[in-house]
């Protein structure tokens, strides 16, 4: 699937991909007069919004949860809102990057690949600041579930690949067929409420429950709000089917990132 | 180090009638190509030494920079194969993929790291790429706010910061101004004799002479000569010229209101001509009294050409094919530089040498004789025909006037002295001591 020569070139190519991550965050707020807050910002509005509107108006109940905690919407909330960002982000930036890059692919020789790479390494440092951030409050809030935390790690591998596995196909389509791109981003809009991640899973009826089992994403937000709110161990069994159809998207990806890379630079 | 061998080298880009049609070529299982191929390049086969500097020429869409893409490696080829031996830098267009949001630093080493660099070593030569570029603080202001020169600035101070073994550049270099070319051009060349191969696409005569000991002319996708640098750019100039008598639109030869004679009488007697008329530049005049049928170069040794050596006796011959009787025909040019400025303009009339009467059907033919001391540029030779000369330099009728039908390049001379200025006023010296 990732032939050794694409390793090779990656390698040889690391200081261009890690500059190119850091120059990337440089520029997106060097503009900006409160610099790297506003990608603190966004998402802290966005938690802020939905705990007003759901826990508080809607007087949402988590089912499970203990009464007398607090914070448990707003856990839940992030727990969700915040891994679906970076599933979204790195799907977002994957499809348009090839064309972003057009000027560099059409006047520069380097490893394509690269490219994919560095928008993946890109959502995961802003992820990492916003993440970090949330585990520094469930630390102080006395929420933070203990050792079982570290269980988020291969549910975060198994996310990024199926983010990355999406982003080069809709990335590398979008290059040949504009309306991938505009498809995309309204199919985000669907997925992002058919998964449970503003509402519990157990407000819906019994027939669309179970059509959330087809939904990857469900399973792998669900496996979060599991380690995060409750304290348990992800359902590992769920997660496999996820992980299954991950790499072959990403196999897919892959092969067509390859097939067309060179049809690509003609057609930028 | 620094070889490029290209075999049997072509691209074609895909077609397809609609997106439909890419579409279910991809997706329909077994399905017949539903593209057409386009050739840009086909069958390209040469192959260049280490050290050797080969410029490359053609008119527009003749395939250069594709070419040059195949060969950096930027674009893939339909077919054949391009092998290099040695680290590349490549100028192509404009900038080097400059991310507009970027600072100039951060582009710099961005584009140092894509050439193989590491941060360290775009560092360590950052005063000297910033020296380089003469883009003083804009080195820290993002490269969208440049102008074009600016990115080209810092993108040839980047690619050459460090001798590369392969040195690839596209026309980026025009849009520089003069000062900055001759810097990049003074570098080009201590690159080129430390042992740097180089690749230039020009447009520009006098520098594939100056730096060039090869040619490459390409015609239509295909390599048209590969050769002397000198015989190259005849074969380029001549294509130009054919391909403009092949766009008559552009080039219709005026019938200016000016002194313009009586339409030829009918009894006149239609010649075919020798050859077929020339026909100048708006601004021109033809009228049926005579046509210009030849307007050639020759060097000292006799042989036509569009580029010469400075300095050099060479001599003008002009053809006029006469369609009805003259009386007292003049034949005259005129030598404009680039900007138009005339350098230089007689006529037989002016130089007191008249021919006689010359009958219909009769071919004129002038060969003018001349010490060619221009500086190494191009320039353009306009030609004319009089009858009945008087006063100074005036004509009863202009016969034909054609402007700028002409165009030739002159190359620098080595043997000659060293000189600067439009042209060369041969000064004699003799020291003394007292």
């Amino acid at each position: 699937m990732i032939s050794p020569l694409m390793l090779r070139g990656l390698w040889a190519y690391r200081g261009f991909v890690l500059g190119s991550v850091k120059r990337e965050f440089q520029a997106k707020y060097s503009n900006a007069m409160l610099g790297a807050l506003w990608s603190l910002l966004s998402p802290l509005a966005m938690i802020v919004v939905y705990t007003v509107i759901f826990s508080e108006v809607m007087h949402n109940k988590l089912p499970g949860a203990a009464a007398d905690a607090r914070y448990a919407y707003s856990i839940y909330l992030c727990a969700g809102v915040l891994t679906w960002g970076l599933f979204a982000e790195i799907i977002a930036r994957a499809q348009t990057v090839f064309l972003e890059q057009a000027n560099l692919i059409k006047k520069v020789s380097f490893p394509r690949i690269c490219l994919p790479l560095i928008v993946l390494l890109n959502a995961l440092v802003n992820f990492g600041i916003i993440f970090g951030l949330f585990t520094l409050f469930m630390i102080a809030s006395g929420s933070f579930p203990g050792a079982i935390y570290f269980a988020i790690v291969p549910v975060l591998l198994i996310q990024l690949l199926l983010a990355i596995g999406i982003g080069m196909i809709a990335g590398v389509l979008n290059v040949f067929f504009r309306d991938v791109g505009q498809f995309v981003t309204i199919a985000m809009q669907f997925w992002f409420w058919f998964t449970p991640v503003v509402y519990p899973a157990a407000i819906l009826p019994p027939h669309v429950r179970r059509l959330l089992g087809w939904n990857p994403m469900a399973r792998v937000v669900e496996a979060y709000q599991d380690v995060l709110v409750k304290g348990a161990a992800p359902d590992w069994a769920g997660l496999l089917p996820v992980l299954l159809l991950s790499l072959l998207l990403c196999a897919l990806g892959l092969r067509l990132f390859r097939r067309r890379a060179g049809e690509m630079v003609d057609e930028l | 180090m620094g070889a490029i061998t290209v075999s049997r080298l072509g691209k074609a880009y895909r077609q397809y009638s609609s997106r439909w049609a890419r579409l279910a070529e991809w997706l329909l299982p077994g399905a017949r190509a539903r593209h057409k191929l386009k050739w840009v390049l086909r069958d390209i086969d040469f192959s260049i030494a280490p050290g050797e500097s080969v410029g490359l020429i053609g008119v527009n869409g003749a395939g250069k920079s594709t070419l040059l893409k195949l060969i950096t490696g930027t674009t893939q080829a339909t077919t054949g194969s391009v092998a290099l031996q040695g680290r590349v830098a490549a100028l192509l267009e404009l900038g080097m993929g400059f991310h507009p949001d970027f600072t100039g630093r951060q582009n710099a080493v961005m584009s140092g790291q894509l050439l193989g660099m590491t941060v360290e070593q775009v560092q360590a030569l950052m005063p000297e790429i910033e020296a380089f570029a003469e883009i003083g603080e804009h080195i820290d202001q993002p490269v969208r706010v440049y102008s074009s020169g600016m990115q080209v600035r810092l993108a040839f101070a980047v690619a050459t910061c460090v001798r590369p073994d392969i040195l690839v550049v596209d026309e980026a270099l025009a849009v520089g101004d003069v000062f900055f070319q001759q810097k990049c051009f003074a570098r080009i060349e201590s690159f080129v004799k430390a042992g740097t191969t180089l690749l230039f696409v020009s447009h520009s005569a006098g520098t594939v002479l100056n730096i060039c000991d090869r040619c490459i002319f390409l015609r239509g996708g295909a390599v048209a000569f590969d050769g002397a640098p000198a015989d190259a750019l005849d074969l380029y100039q001549a294509d130009l010229l054919t391909r403009l008598d092949q766009a008559p639109d552009q080039l219709r030869v005026q019938h200016a209101a000016a002194p313009a004679p009586e339409p030829p009488p009918p009894h006149v007697p239609l010649h075919t001509p020798l050859r077929t008329p020339l026909s100048g530049k708006t601004g021109s005049i033809v009228t049926g009294a005579a046509d210009c049928v030849g307007v050639r170069l020759f060097d000292a040794r006799g042989s036509e050409r569009t580029t010469l050596p400075a300095d050099q006796q060479i001599t003008l011959q002009i053809d006029y094919l006469l369609h009805q009787d003259v009386a007292d025909p003049h034949v005259g040019f005129k030598i404009r530089n680039r900007y138009g400025v005339v350098l230089f303009e007689t006529n037989s009339y002016c130089m007191r040498r008249p021919h006689g009467p010359v009958a219909a059907g009769a071919v004129l033919s002038a060969r003018f004789s001349l010490p060619l001391s221009l500086f190494p540029d191009e320039y353009t030779i306009t030609v004319g025909l009089g009858a009945g000369g008087h006063g100074v330099g005036s004509f009863d009728n202009v016969l034909n006037y054609l402007h700028e039908v002409h165009s030739f390049t002159v190359a620098p001379n080595p043997d000659a002295i060293v000189w600067s200025g439009l042209v060369n006023l041969h000064p004699q010296l003799q020291f003394s001591t007292s």
